[in-house]
């Protein structure tokens, strides 16, 4: 504990930038995340906050630029993004909760599927004698996967929903079911691509609400989101986007109560 | 005068009858007395191993080349395999299943020095011939899969391979099997040109039955019959396969 900034520090982006074609999206971005952060990314549309996002977790791949997460850099393609991947749970404006699985098959699919193949992975080391045998069998892998699943369906209050497909649901239920699906993975990150946006006014609260559990938890969550209110309350740190650079970055109350860029003060005096 | 002329056409009528059942007669004899019905099952079965082991490969290579298609293709090796899926689905669409069959049996197998049955050939080029269609069907499909999915599979943190496998695929095959059913009914049809290297189906047992009693309109009509009835048959079963597939698009 030399250091504390450099304990808590999660993810740190390094003049990141991406563009696609001859359309610069991002021109620079330069941003430290830490542990238990909740940094709210506002701007206009087509600033590139959601490109930012999607970047941090290599959904695109950033033209240049670093993202050290954990002390590697993802952006680097010669880098096995599934397994960073794993640490930070996405949740995504369209829900894209899998079709052809039941609700809580959702939830488990990602754990199961990775837990076998690791532990096929560590009965081959074992085999060849450069392992460890595996602590856990097959059936405990799923079964453990299966109570992590009801134990969050519990906590976001659809239980009863385990076995119905994503069909049934309304948009703020589907919106839940796929935020406990990242949680399934226990990311150390949640990264919010304007969750709020697809659902009908009176879905938004509760699912508002479930963030802002999360973030009591301890949560560690980077959010794209047009819920000023959200960013007020929750956030720990403001981030304001346009053209692909970060104009204003602040403490909540700060923020709001006094924008220093002039393009801060002309989006907030309209959205506001 | 109208008399006579309905008379006539009686007559007519009654020796059209005649006619048939008697033909009808000789071909039950030969299809029931002497053994016919054993070339018909062995001709029916041959049909429909070609044509649905045909449809099995098929769906393989097909998934397997529509994959390949939709990769992204930053790299090289993406670039390769799908200038290969190309020429391949190229030239399986661009000739007709008769030539393929003769090509395979009379150019490929004595250039492998190989040795093989009319009917494992028939299985085989049905396969690659279907595989080259069903690519294009099932690229189709997994481009009608919502974006959304690959991107949620990834962001949990599996590969492009297994969410393809899980997510996409799965969802992709719901989508197009009005149209595989339609491929495997055409591949039923086009079993009727195996007798060219050898393989005994359907047209040969009743061409046999026709050769024995020296008469065609019965043996040929029955054969259609039959094919008739496996396609009704099968339209069945694709739609109830759809029904029972359409459970994750209920609300209920």
């Amino acid at each position: 504990m030399t250091d504390a900034t450099e304990n808590t520090k999660l993810i740190d982006v390094i003049d990141l930038r991406k563009s696609f074609g001859e359309l610069e999206v991002l021109r620079g971005i330069n941003v430290t995340i830490n542990k238990g952060d909740i940094v709210c990314v506002i701007g206009p549309s087509g600033s590139g906050k959601s490109t930012f996002l999607r970047c941090l977790n290599c959904m695109e791949d950033p033209t240049s630029g670093h993202i050290i997460f954990d002390g590697t850099d993802i952006a680097d393609m010669k880098v096995d993004i599934n397994i960073h991947r794993r640490k930070m749970g996405m949740v995504f404006q369209q829900f894209n909760l899998f079709n052809n699985k039941t609700v809580i098959q959702n939830i488990m699919l990602a754990p199961v599927h990775i837990g076998l193949s690791d532990l096929r992975k560590a009965k081959l080391k074992a085999a060849f004698g450069k392992g460890p045998k595996p602590e856990k069998t097959k059936e405990q892998i799923i079964s453990e996967a299966h109570d992590r699943a009801i134990e969050l369906l519990t906590r976001i209050g659809l239980q009863d929903k385990a076995d119905v497909y994503p069909s049934t649901l309304s948009g703020g239920q589907k919106q839940r079911v796929a935020i406990v699906r990242a949680l399934a993975m226990n990311p150390e990150v949640m990264l919010f691509d304007e969750p709020t946006s697809a659902l009908d006014p009176e879905m938004v609260g509760e699912v508002l609400d479930l963030m802002k559990q999360l973030a009591l938890d301890g949560m560690t969550m980077v959010c794209v989101t047009h819920e000023m209110g959200f960013a007020r309350e929750v956030g720990s740190r403001i981030l304001f986007i346009d053209e692909g650079k970060i104009l204003e970055e602040n403490a909540p109350a700060e923020f709001f109560a006094n924008p220093k860029h002039p393009r801060t003060r002309e989006f907030l005096s309209k959205v506001l | 005068m109208y008399t006579n002329l309905f008379l006539a056409v009686i007559k007519n009528e009654s020796l059209l009858q005649n006619s048939f059942f008697r033909k009808l007669d000789k071909f039950l004899d030969v299809l029931i007395n002497k053994g016919g019905y054993t070339r018909v099952l062995v001709g029916l079965k041959n049909t429909l191993i070609i044509a649905i082991l045909g449809l099995v490969i098929g769906v393989l290579i097909g998934t397997l080349i529509a994959t390949v298609r939709v990769i992204p293709k930053y790299k090289v090796l993406p670039r390769v395999l799908n200038g290969i899926c190309t020429f391949y689905v190229g030239f399986f669409r661009g000739t007709p299943m008769v030539v393929q069959l003769l090509l395979f049996y009379y150019v490929m197998l004595p250039l492998m020095g190989l040795n093989m049955s009319g009917v494992n050939v028939s299985i085989i080029v049905f396969g690659l011939n279907s595989g080259a269609y069903i690519s294009e069907v099932m690229r189709s499909g997994i481009q009608s899969v919502d974006g959304g999915q690959m991107e949620a599979g990834r962001a949990v943190g599996l590969s492009f391979s297994t969410t393809m496998m899980k997510i996409v695929i799965p969802q992709a095959v719901k989508n197009i099997l009005p149209t595989l059913g339609n491929e495997f009914i055409a591949l039923i049809k086009e079993t009727s040109v195996v007798s060219f290297v050898g393989a005994a189906d359907l047209y040969v047992a009743f061409n046999m039955i026709g050769t024995n009693s020296y008469e065609f309109m019965v043996p040929y009509l029955a054969m259609a019959i039959i094919y008739i009835v496996i396609v009704v048959l099968i339209t069945l079963g694709i739609r109830l396969m759809e029904r029972g597939l359409k459970r994750s698009d209920r609300r209920n």
